[in-house]
């Protein structure tokens, strides 16, 4: 019994010593960015590993969930006989809800597990240690860039998932299921307040990018840098990232929306 | 800066007094006395395990000891500012044991990278730097191969290119003969010798490969327990030497360093397990 | 090096794809394509029941939208609500003093608004005018409750 207490303790302080290292280093790459400006390539190369490679899957997915919006959201509304409303639910799930969430939990598996690989591995063969040894500091050269190509990415595939949902839902309710466009399109426009949603949308997607981009980093910075260590980094990564981006949702959502 | 006139002129480059380094409870060194002098090949060896790449690491700074303390060059490696020490580092060199390229980038641009982080010279001019120090390891050939495609050996010496590229005042090598096939070992060793003699560098290897070791090295601390054990040229070493250094450098299964982990006889344990 | 021209390209149209989409869901999916970038001036009036009504509920005249519900607060002198419209400048001077505002509802489940009907005065409305004439909105409850009274009155005779 005291040993599991002890047990407890420990790893209740250990938790601590992470919490404190991964603020230790979110403050070294904010500092980083600094070095970013005389370095733009780096960012580049960056938004390209993070953000454009993350496009496909967005977009697949962000059709795919605009166009389930568009049958269910029909199916239930036209009970009701408010077909009408159905452009103001689909665009409204999307841009307060799902394109910020999903956007960000399918980031967290794409591009965060990459990220947490590529930086362990590169702790793991030393390159890291090698980059210090040549009076190169890793924390601004190789994990701030990656830090701010994340927080920039996250936000701008979010309102892509979102723009390509409505398209989804429009595709279904006009197409397949005959909805009245001036309606889908009007209803939506009277409906979705451009503070209340559409920017409120773009805040919760840059926080979310901040937490699952920091956490892949932070995680693959630092793993035990042997092959398993990797492995296990890896999964927090996806596991911690989507439990922060949901907790976090509800918090914002409450603040945001409630009145 | 405690820049000292005496021991900047001095015949020492690296001055370790009374280390002491815990990892954990244990003591990995515990009241370590070095000096690496200027110009010479001076070799660190030990049994592994002993944290000689701990030692290399708390030379450059990555460590910080728990006491005594590590001057290069004159300069308290731990007093220094973070700006002072990334100063620090650029005067010195450091070959890992597994190269530590970085493996998105070319040959060439990896050998290049310190050049272009902390100099300004022109593209024509680092690349010139470049092909010279590539020559100098015989690989200005491979130069735009990538790491991923280059064998153990070849990876190493593009580290080492890569490591002088900015003509420090030290190398440091961490176990650079291990695993090594019998002729790139050669070419290694070769490498260590011509760069210390001809550029003047001044060389520490870290390894327990005794044969290759003893072969160019200039000095030699033998390490274990975290402490020296013994000092001396190979010469020297090979001719006097304490039990323990005769069991190192012969390679006796058994004798001051034990065959047998601890553990109880052999007839308590037949004995007793089975019931 | 064609890489990294590569790269670049690729991250350009990534950049501008995503503001393209932000710009679309600002646009098109939002108010913000309608909504009137115009100053407004204030009107108020005074409802026993505000119902339902939401501050930024549009306020409309003959279907129009002229303007938006800017403030809702309850006057504890008076025991009635206070309504401050915010109605577009270029309407000032142009819509009578005696105008009746209605409390509406869009719809059967839909948003209630703000309609107004204008009178014949030949006063105007301006900054800080009162609307003297309200309706006030539809209280299902009582609408209920008068029916059901209605209907225990004829059964009394």
């Amino acid at each position: 019994m005291i040993e599991k207490l002890r047990g407890l303790g420990a790893w209740g302080l250990q938790a601590l010593l992470r919490l404190g290292r991964a603020h230790v280093l979110l403050l070294a790459m904010l500092r980083g960015f600094v070095d970013i400006l005389r370095r733009p390539r780096l960012l580049v190369e960056q938004l390209f590993s993070v953000g454009v490679l993350t496009i496909l899957i967005i977009s697949v997915a962000g059709l795919f969930v605009g166009m389930v919006l568009g049958l269910q959201g029909y199916y239930i509304l036209s009970r009701f006989g408010g077909e009408t409303a159905l452009g103001l639910m689909v665009a409204a799930s999307l841009v307060r809800e799902l394109g910020p969430v999903l956007t960000a939990l399918l980031f967290a598996g794409r591009a965060g597990s990459a990220l947490t690989a590529e930086i362990g591995l590169m702790k793991a063969t030393e390159q890291l240690s090698g980059l210090e040894m040549m009076a190169v500091n890793p924390q601004y050269r190789v994990l701030a860039p990656r830090f701010l190509a994340g927080l920039i990415s996250v936000p701008l595939l979010a309102a892509m998932f979102s723009v390509l949902g409505v398209a989804g839902g429009w595709m279904v309710g006009g197409g397949m299921l005959g909805v009245d466009q001036a309606a889908f399109w009007n209803g939506m426009q009277e409906g979705i307040d451009f503070e209340d949603d559409v920017i409120n949308g773009v805040i919760k997607s840059l926080v979310f990018g901040l937490v699952c981009t920091w956490i892949a980093i932070f995680q693959g910075y630092d793993c035990v840098p042997t092959s398993e260590g990797v492995s296990r980094a890896t999964t927090r990564t996806v596991v911690h990232s989507s439990l922060a981006v949901l907790g976090l949702d509800f918090v914002l959502t409450a603040l945001m929306f409630g009145e | 800066m405690t820049e000292n006139p005496k021991n900047a002129a001095d015949d020492i480059l690296v001055r370790i007094r009374g280390l002491r380094f815990l990892r954990g409870e244990r003591a990995i060194f515990d009241g370590l006395d070095i000096d690496i002098p200027r110009g010479k090949v001076t070799a660190i060896m030990g049994p592994s395990g002993t944290g000689k790449t701990t030692l290399l690491k708390l030379i450059g700074g990555q460590l910080r000891p728990h006491a005594g303390s590590i001057e290069f060059d004159g300069q308290n490696v731990h007093a220094l500012s973070t700006a002072e020490l990334y100063e620090l580092r650029m005067r010195m060199g450091m070959l890992f044991q597994s190269g530590a390229l970085l493996t998105d980038m070319s040959v060439f641009d990896n050998v290049a990278f310190p050049l272009r982080e902390h100099t300004r010279l022109s593209e024509s001019m680092i690349r010139k730097l470049v092909l010279l120090k590539l020559e100098a390891v015989g690989l200005r050939g491979a130069r735009d191969l990538m790491p991923a495609e280059l064998s153990g050996g070849m990876a190493r010496r593009v580290a080492l290119a890569r490591a002088i590229a900015l003509d420090p005042m030290m190398i440091m090598y961490d176990e650079p003969f291990t695993g090594q096939d019998p002729i790139s070992m050669g070419v290694l060793v070769q490498l260590i010798r011509r760069l210390n003699d001809a550029a003047r560098i001044s060389s520490v290897v870290v390894s327990h490969d005794v044969a290759e070791t003893l072969r160019i090295a200039d000095l030699v601390y033998v390490i274990s327990d975290g402490k020296v054990v013994e000092s001396g040229t190979p010469q020297q070493l090979a001719e006097s030497g304490g039990e323990w250094t005769r069991q190192f450098i012969q390679g006796l299964p058994d004798g001051p360093v034990p065959f047998h982990y601890a553990a109880a006889a052999l007839s308590d344990d037949l004995l007793g397990g089975a019931a | 090096m064609n890489k990294s021209r590569q790269i670049e390209l690729w991250v350009g149209i990534f950049m501008a794809a995503g503001f393209v989409a932000l710009f679309f869901l600002a646009m098109q999916v939002s108010n913000l394509g309608n909504a009137y970038s115009g100053d407004t001036f204030r009107v108020m009036a005074r409802f026993d029941n505000v119902g339902g009504l939401k501050v930024k509920a549009p306020v409309t005249i003959a279907g129009v939208e002229v303007g938006r519900v800017q403030e809702i607060r309850y006057d504890a002198d008076d025991f009635r609500a206070v309504v401050v419209l915010g109605i577009q400048d270029g309407y000032k001077d142009r819509i009578p003093e005696d105008t009746f505002a209605k409390i509406l509802t869009a719809g059967l489940l839909g948003e209630q608004y703000i309609g107004l009907d204008p009178g014949g005065s030949l006063d105007y409305l301006g900054e800080g005018s009162e609307i003297g004439i309200t309706q006030s909105a539809l209280v299902l409850e009582e609408v209920i409750g008068q029916f059901i009274f209605g209907k225990g009155q004829e059964g009394a005779e």
